[in-house]
């Protein structure tokens, strides 16, 4: 028989939840992209380099609105860095999102001064914005090109633990709460992080090949295949976390298994059984495999892991997901089930939620109207 | 409640309430106030707790009308509740509320093997969770043991309301901000007892000062037999519960 406590027919933590911890993984993810060319010199991954830390960068500007929208009293966010409880994991949110957003804004500046520079030499609004960019200092030179260089390696070096720590942070606050079996496992800090690696490898891929279709730009084979190989190995560890983590409670019998395998088989049997695994893992694996493996045409190539980093996209979404509604449908009477159906047009409905979706890329438009996000794109050879 | 400003509803619980109240408890709990004692109690002179005894409730629900009249709880959220478990001959047990509104019991019906009341109410932890991971520290636990919610700094984030294992909490839609039992602080610092205590014909909600040896709760807890709820949790609750089944999470 279905019982729920009576203060738990309401689910707390919708729509606007699920998607604060898509955006950071995507940010993190980003960066860690842009960090495998500036840090570890992964050569093939210079046509993105450039887009993947502005990408990092326009989606971090947005990851706190999810959270201002869900707040009861969004005028009293401050408070968590004002007067923080230092025993909550949540108190660190203000602190962490602060000192990355400085790190990610520095790593941003010194990385793009040139070009700064360069947009700034001409007029008009963008030009004076370059200007106020660079603080009044247009003066370059090859000694202020080799400092660039190297306080932005060390930014993206320092970057990556951070990243992890951004996002394995969100893990952290699903993955401490002990009142809840569907969260509180230590392995949900470390699957946050590889599931973010994988959402904004994904959505550079996703948004690479789109970018460079509608500007009729040729994609850098290399590179392409380089994510896509990135992309592979990443999703097999996240997807492996996922399953283990499952597997280990599955196999241990306890009583949490009794409820939770009622909940895994029948409310989230669609989104996390059949979607998350079967449909949107089970199928880019494959494709990512072929890809990879495969002496393949370019073209089939590139259609291959377009697709799967799209699907892997839906895939990290539908984790989000089913970890944060999930969990709360189960009920802390270990005796049922509550119900939630996202609304379209309510404060924290699907329509708000792809508004705040769509605004960064809105944004990094912006960004490449000023500067180039992708300097080294050759357009396609027209037809004659 | 507003003190300045009250409506219809509001009137019309008052008077629901009163004959419980005055019926099943005002009388006791006068001989213990002392006017004007709010501005001279000492909270380090009290560490409250609450017992619930399973086996004289009778799932009249009093005490959740006691406590929606006195603290002007929004319908569909509850501080406080009774829950009824009936178990049939195979061993199934079945566990339901009472009706949101009139707080009233279906009655029983089919193979009904075994059926208790079991009323519910926030544990007031020493170790409580909900303060623990407030991020700007508007859950917080009083001297006197009482987890309360500042309405001033609290966020309305959610996190404590996902944090406590009893489902106590709740996010007022009124005020969009964390709301749960106060154990009436405002009136048990008069020196009043909690409004569900009042309300409870037969005496099966118990409060008292741990402090105290010989209050009540302090006898029944040295004397008897108790169980907490989810004790695994490590939150140390300060809800006792004697006669609870083992069903009864």
């Amino acid at each position: 028989m279905n019982f729920v406590f009576p203060n738990e027919t309401n689910v707390t933590w919708t729509v606007m939840i699920v998607l604060y911890p898509y955006i950071t993984g995507l940010v993190a993810g980003a960066f860690i992209v842009s960090s495998l060319y500036h840090v570890f010199g992964r050569k093939d991954l210079k046509p993105v380099a450039r887009f993947s830390l502005a990408s990092a960068f326009v989606f971090l500007l947005f990851a706190t609105l999810p959270l201002l929208i869900h707040l009861g009293h969004p005028e009293r966010s401050f408070n968590i860095m004002i007067t923080p409880n230092f025993t909550s994991a949540m108190a660190g949110f203000g602190f962490i999102y602060s000192a990355y957003l400085l790190l990610v804004v520095l790593e941003i500046w010194f990385v793009l001064r040139g070009d700064f520079i360069q947009r700034a030499q001409g007029k008009g609004p963008a030009a004076l914005l370059c200007r106020l960019i660079l603080l009044g200092n247009l003066r370059e030179s090859e000694a202020t090109r080799k400092a660039d260089e190297k306080i932005a390696r060390f930014l993206a070096g320092l970057g990556i633990p951070m990243a992890c720590v951004l996002h394995g942070y969100v893990g952290f606050l699903f993955g401490s709460l002990k009142a809840n079996p569907w969260w509180s496992t230590p392995l949900m800090f470390v699957i946050f992080i590889f599931s973010a690696i994988v959402s904004g490898i994904s959505v550079l891929i996703f948004h690479y090949f789109v970018v460079s279709f509608i500007n009729r730009w040729k994609v850098d084979q290399p590179c392409v295949k380089a994510m896509g190989k990135y992309l592979w190995g990443f999703m097999i560890i996240a997807v492996s976390l996922e399953l283990l983590e499952l597997l280990s409670i599955a196999y241990k019998q306890t009583e949490e298994w009794e409820v939770l395998s009622e909940l895994v088989g029948s409310k989230l049997l669609v989104s996390y059984v059949i979607l998350q695994f079967f449909v949107f893992s089970l199928i880019p694996f494959l494709m990512l495999g072929v890809a990879s493996l495969f002496r393949l045409k370019d073209r089939a190539v590139n259609v291959l892991v377009w697709v799967a980093a799209t699907m892997l996209l839906v895939q990290v979404l539908l984790m989000r997901w089913n970890v944060v509604v999930g969990g709360q449908l189960l009920s802390k009477s270990m005796r049922g089930f509550t119900s939630y159906f996202p609304g379209l047009f309510e404060k924290e409905g699907l329509v708000v939620a792809a508004i705040i979706f769509t605004l960064p890329f809105g944004i990094l438009y912006v960004f490449h109207r000023i500067i180039h996000l992708f300097p080294g794109a050759e357009k396609k050879p027209g037809r004659s | 409640m507003s003190k300045n400003r009250i409506n219809r509803r509001q009137v019309l619980r008052l008077l629901a309430a009163a004959p419980g109240l005055y019926l099943f408890g005002c009388g006791g709990a006068d001989k213990k106030a002392v006017p004007g004692e709010a501005e001279k109690y000492d909270w380090n002179d009290h560490f409250w707790g609450y017992a619930i005894d399973t086996t004289r409730c009778i799932g009249c629900c009093a005490c959740m009308r006691g406590c929606r009249a006195e603290n002007d709880v929004p319908e569909g959220s509850f501080r406080t509740w009774v829950e009824r478990y009936r178990v049939d001959s195979k061993g199934e047990v079945a566990v339901d509320v009472a009706s949101a509104g009139d707080h009233v019991f279906s009655p029983l019906e089919g193979d009904v093997q075994k059926a208790f009341f079991v009323p519910k109410i926030c544990n007031h932890c020493e170790k409580s969770v909900c303060s623990q991971v407030c991020p700007v520290g508007a859950s917080y636990t009083t001297r006197d043991g009482v987890v309360l919610v500042d309405k001033e700094r609290c966020i309305g984030c959610g996190y404590c309301v996902q944090a406590c294992p009893y489902g106590t909490r709740f996010i007022s839609p009124g005020n969009h901000l964390a709301d749960k039992c106060t154990l009436c602080y405002h009136r048990i610092t008069r020196g009043y007892e909690p409004a569900c205590v009042l309300s409870c014909p037969k005496e099966a909600r118990i409060f008292g000062d741990l402090k105290d040896p010989g209050s009540k709760l302090s006898v029944i807890l040295r004397q008897g037999r108790f169980r907490l709820l989810r004790p695994e949790m490590g939150t140390h609750p300060k809800c006792y519960y004697l006669g609870l089944d083992k069903e009864v999470v």
